[in-house]
């Protein structure tokens, strides 16, 4: 016969009471892992959506002059002279320390060109990474398969009068529209798309790039030390995380965050409290028993460990059946509040944070009552046999 | 310090509770010695304070005022803690309506005073089977509690008293909730324990009893009278 012998015999004994007594672990445990668990499928369903979103990061070359243009007009009736990247040097951005993390890299030249005598936009772009980049874009016709097509955007199709199938030129070079663009609201409808090396072909600028679209996210790679690394990797270049619309979201993800750790919080204070409360109750039905134990010689410390063993047993299990009940609410409730939402799968850290935070639980919250068996007076105790 | 060879000595032992407003005065005055070995009946009527000396003598119930002395030791001059391990060591407590663990099987309660001892599960076992097997009730070693009878119910608990081979049993009105033919035996038991050298102090009111003690302490209101 061991202590531990008396608080399992117990356990055993009164197998509602002690239920009832880890319901509120349980409740607790199952709350924080099915809103953890809605946290992580949000999450990782933001973060779907942020890489379909396009560019996060754009490169520029660095320069004293300010933009004229604001919300698509431009007011400068002066040219400034453009500063450019080595197209070679672009191989550089692979070497920073959060290079696994890069998505898509979309390096562009920009520059004028003549067409029908108009001054156009021509925009040279690797036409596999700009379409993994821009998925949105929507074409008729074809986008271009060889170096001597180009896409329209949907303003220079219409002003030019072209459709996918003409012939325009630029320079000393015949191009054939494979496509235009629908409308997009972006620069692309004012621009004239072509294959990067013809485009810089076109514009004299053969090994040279304008600016360099980047799109890059990733769970605990913050976008700002990507910018930062970046930077440091091309001291020329002003790197600019366009951090609005991944802001936005992260910050509603973070409120959702806030507000499931309040509840968990809440829950397991509850929880607590309704094991210290049980707890105590249990105390006193045992005044008798306690006597009992205290007459024939055990310690009020032996008696403190029986009262904390039986909070270790129920702690774990109620750490135990609230991770596996909150997972498999986590896993029925998540379709059902997320749209297209797919339950992440059992994290088995959190189980085993879980497993000692209700066992810590149970045992503070049992400490008073145990400490109060301890404590109790024999001679009180005896009174009630 | 006792000066005396008694096992037990009461000296000048009184105790008072507060009851709302009201004091009241469970012993009085009490004076006497119990040697080693003797079987003595502690009579007196219900409210006469027999029990308070019961449990004052097994070091449960601080008096107000007077000592204790057991085998030269000063009960309340202990900690609570030493007084537990006394208890562990020199006292087995046979109380009134048995009280047993109901959810620990009859083999369990009774090995229940060894499991602060630090005695190995073997030597509990071994231990435990040998009392077991003086009460009778070997066969039912598995039952719990509430499927015994009250006479055996009452055998667990004296086997339990005397697991520990303690040199003083208690016994608080053993055979109060039992049958007379039933009380007979339990006496016949702890008469048995007796002469195997146990000092038993009982209480009862029980004048049927009295037989079976080599001495009678009479309380009465609160005073002893040997």
């Amino acid at each position: 016969m061991k202590l531990y012998n008396i608080s399992l015999g117990n356990i055993r004994r009164r197998k509602g009471k002690m239920l009832f007594l880890a319901l509120g672990l349980i409740i607790g445990v199952s709350t924080i892992v099915t809103l953890l668990a809605i946290t992580e499928t949000m999450t990782a369903d933001i973060e779907e959506r942020l890489n379909q979103f396009g560019a996060n990061i754009v490169m520029v070359p660095k320069t004293e002059n300010l933009s004229l243009n604001y919300g698509g007009i431009d007011v400068g009736g002066v040219s400034y002279e453009v500063i450019e990247f080595d197209q070679e040097n672009l191989a550089r951005i692979h070497t920073i320390k959060n290079a696994k993390n890069l998505g898509v890299v979309a390096p562009k030249v920009l520059g004028q060109v003549n067409i029908n005598e108009k001054r156009i936009l021509l925009m040279g772009v690797i036409f596999d990474q700009e379409l993994a980049l821009k998925t949105w874009w929507q074409k008729k016709g074809t986008f271009p398969a060889n170096l001597d097509e180009v896409l329209l955007g949907s303003s220079v199709a219409s002003v030019l009068g072209l459709s996918p199938g003409d012939k325009i030129s630029m320079g000393d070079a015949v191009f054939t529209v494979s496509g235009v663009l629908n409308p997009t609201g972006a620069s692309e409808d004012n621009a004239v798309i072509a294959e990067l090396g013809a485009a810089q072909t076109v514009l004299g600028k053969k090994g040279k790039i304008t600016l360099v679209e980047i799109s890059a996210f990733c769970r605990g790679c913050p976008i700002s030390e990507m910018t930062l690394q970046i930077a440091e990797a091309f001291p020329n270049a002003k790197v600019t995380a366009m951090k609005q619309a991944v802001m936005s979201k992260m910050q509603s993800m973070e409120m959702f965050k806030s507000f499931s750790l309040g509840v968990s919080i809440l829950v397991i204070g509850i929880g607590a409290l309704l094991v210290m409360v049980t707890m105590m109750g249990s105390v006193n039905e045992r005044t008798r028993e306690i006597g009992i134990f205290r007459a024939i010689g055990f310690r009020q410390t032996h008696v403190m460990q029986i009262i904390l063993l039986e909070a270790l047993v129920l702690g774990l299990f109620g750490g135990v059946f609230g991770f596996v009940l909150g997972n498999l609410v986590a896993w029925g409730i998540i379709p059902v509040v997320i749209k297209d939402g797919v339950f992440v799968g059992i994290n088995y850290q959190l189980g085993g944070l879980c497993l000692v935070m209700a066992a810590a639980l149970s045992l503070l919250a049992s400490l008073y009552p145990a400490f109060k068996a301890g404590r109790m007076d024999p001679s009180d105790a005896l009174r009630a046999l | 310090m006792s000066q005396t060879q008694h096992l037990i000595e009461i000296q000048d032992l009184g105790k008072t509770y507060t009851s709302g407003k009201n004091l009241v005065t469970a012993i009085d005055r009490m004076d006497f010695c119990i040697d080693d070995g003797e079987f003595v009946t502690i009579m007196g009527q219900s409210g006469s304070g027999k029990s308070t000396l019961l449990s004052s003598r097994g070091a449960l119930n601080r008096p107000t005022r007077g000592k204790v002395f057991v085998d030269s030791l000063d009960l309340y001059a202990l900690t609570h803690e030493q007084r537990a391990d006394f208890r562990s060591e020199y006292l087995g407590f046979i109380f009134q309506s048995f009280q047993l663990i109901p959810y620990l099987t009859v083999l369990e309660n009774i090995k229940l005073p060894m499991a602060v001892t630090g005695r190995t599960k073997r030597e509990q076992h071994h231990m435990a089977v040998e009392v077991i097997e003086r009460v009778g009730l070997k066969t039912k070693s598995d039952r719990l509690p509430d499927q015994l009878s009250g006479g055996e119910q009452e055998r667990v608990a004296i086997a339990r008293a005397i697991v520990n081979k303690p040199p003083i049993i208690l016994a608080d009105e053993p055979t109060g909730n039992l049958d007379s033919e039933t009380a007979k035996e339990i006496m016949g038991l702890l008469k048995s324990l007796n002469r195997d050298g146990h000092t038993i102090i009982m209480v009862t009111h029980n004048t049927e009893m009295e037989k079976f003690a080599s001495r009678t302490i009479r309380v009465r209101d609160g005073n002893s009278h040997a």
